[in-house]
């Protein structure tokens, strides 16, 4: 049976993990490489780089991280943030990454999902979606970090992704996220109703219950955390010991 | 030596990556100089079935791996694993190496998405060299799968329908998972295949 993932997210900036609080600065976490060593031995199913520098010089430091990391490290890598081109995907499976994730560039050019699937395979296409409940009673799409309200409409957008070839989709709500209050069942469920490809749900995890809880409330493949992790609050195989008292299937 | 055979569709360097960690001598390769020279062979692939084995049939290396797997050991992984097969109907019906008996067919699990990606448990069906007791979980990517004989089959998986996960045939090894991504467990699979 195939088992639920855990994947610690680590932002990386300049090649340094950093954690944002408050909008007021980023706090320096640690080296990314040693990091992903330490969550690779906590039980990892897979790990999640999101770059946040965004500027030229940042890529190839970024690059130079996964591949450092795919030396040590033999559990799935996905690589975010910044994507934006076929040249991108190219570059960040070159340096050793499995998976490319694109947010941002996905919904303002949508041919970038099948040209990627096609090229690379469905498996390596991974799309980030930041999304939002809307006064309509349906959820909007933001881009740009959840800054900028894209009028499109959530459920149109992952049918579309699914069409396109997509072969995951990490599902972000701004609504939970840095809330801490657990993630956000209702949205994770919309969008689980509409599509077969797995689902990673982020945002607003605070306790080892609401891994618990997302797994037995909706359909989600995969749960992803950071500040959990990063401040030592948890570790993975805390919450895998945790997910198992609950029978739920995971890798040990 | 290891020799990582390279006809142009491989997942080479996580391959090469997880044995230079595990301190294997090891050389990515298209020259059958090198295959003859090597003590083992591991054939990758990632991609499609046909243009896969068009690609290694037009690196002159087909008869060169038929003729060493009498002498030793070669691991498939993935696309690499399926290649193992006489025949493989992905798009259209291709030959094989025809190393192991059986076809490589679309998955038809019922209600799951493909392609069956994630963490899976190996089922033990038939201990092998890599292999003695099962239960681990190893990291899978595929929408194809073997059909085959249930003597050829180290372990399955469960994926709605059972999915031979390492197959296996004299000197011939195939795991449809990737050992490569698959932390401790495949590491460990590997280290045993580098022993033979």
């Amino acid at each position: 049976m195939l088992a639920k993932r855990i994947i610690p997210c680590l932002d990386v900036r300049n090649g340094k993990v950093v954690k944002g609080v408050n909008f007021e600065g980023v706090k320096d976490i640690g080296d990314p490489v040693e990091l992903a060593i330490e969550y690779n031995k906590q039980g990892a199913d897979e790990l999640v780089f999101y770059d946040i520098t965004a500027s030229y010089e940042g890529r190839g430091v970024m690059l130079d991280v996964v591949k450092r990391t795919a030396e040590q490290v033999f559990v799935p890598l996905c690589v975010g943030g910044g994507i934006s081109s076929i040249e991108d995907f190219r570059d960040t499976l070159r340096a050793g990454a499995d998976k490319v994730s694109v947010n941002s560039q996905a919904v303002k050019n949508p041919k970038l999902i099948s040209d990627a699937a096609e090229i690379f395979g469905s498996q390596c296409v991974v799309v980030g979606i930041d999304a939002k409940r809307n006064d309509k009673g349906g959820y909007s799409v933001f881009i740009n970090g959840g800054r900028v309200d894209m009028n499109l409409d959530l459920g149109d957008w992952v049918k579309e992704i699914s069409e396109r070839g997509a072969g995951e989709i990490c599902l972000n709500s701004i609504d939970t996220d840095g809330v801490r209050g657990g993630f956000d069942i209702d949205m994770l469920n919309f969008v689980c109703e509409r599509v077969t490809i797995p689902v990673i749900a982020s945002g607003g995890c605070g306790k080892i219950e609401h891994f618990s809880e997302v797994f037995e409330k909706t359909n989600s493949s995969a749960a992803l955390a950071a500040s959990l992790f990063h401040f030592k609050e948890l570790t993975v195989d805390e919450v895998k010991a945790h997910l198992k008292t609950h029978n739920i299937p995971v890798r040990t | 030596m290891t020799a990582i055979i390279d006809y142009g569709a491989g997942n080479l360097f996580s391959v090469k990556n997880a044995l230079d960690y595990l301190g294997i001598e090891n050389k990515v390769t298209k020259n059958a100089e090198d295959l003859r020279a090597a003590d083992r062979l591991i054939l990758p692939g990632v991609g499609a079935f046909p243009d896969a084995m068009r690609m290694l049939r037009e690196s002159g290396l087909v008869e060169v791996i038929k003729e060493e797997v009498q002498k030793k050991p070669l691991l498939g992984i993935c696309l690499g694993m399926q290649m193992l097969f006489e025949k493989g109907y992905e798009f259209e019906e291709t030959d094989g190496l025809g190393l192991i008996k059986g076809s490589v067919k679309l998955m038809t699990p019922e209600n799951l998405p493909i392609p069956h990606i994630g963490w899976n448990e190996l089922e033990l069906n038939k201990p092998c060299k890599l292999l003695e007791k099962g239960g681990e979980y190893v990291y899978f990517v595929h929408s194809y799968a073997a059909d085959c004989p249930s003597e050829n089959v180290a372990a399955y998986c469960d994926y709605g329908m059972k999915i031979p996960a390492l197959v296996f045939n004299g000197n011939v090894y195939g795991a449809q998972f990737h050992p490569e991504k698959s932390g401790e467990a495949g590491l460990e699979m590997l280290k045993k295949f580098a022993q033979l």
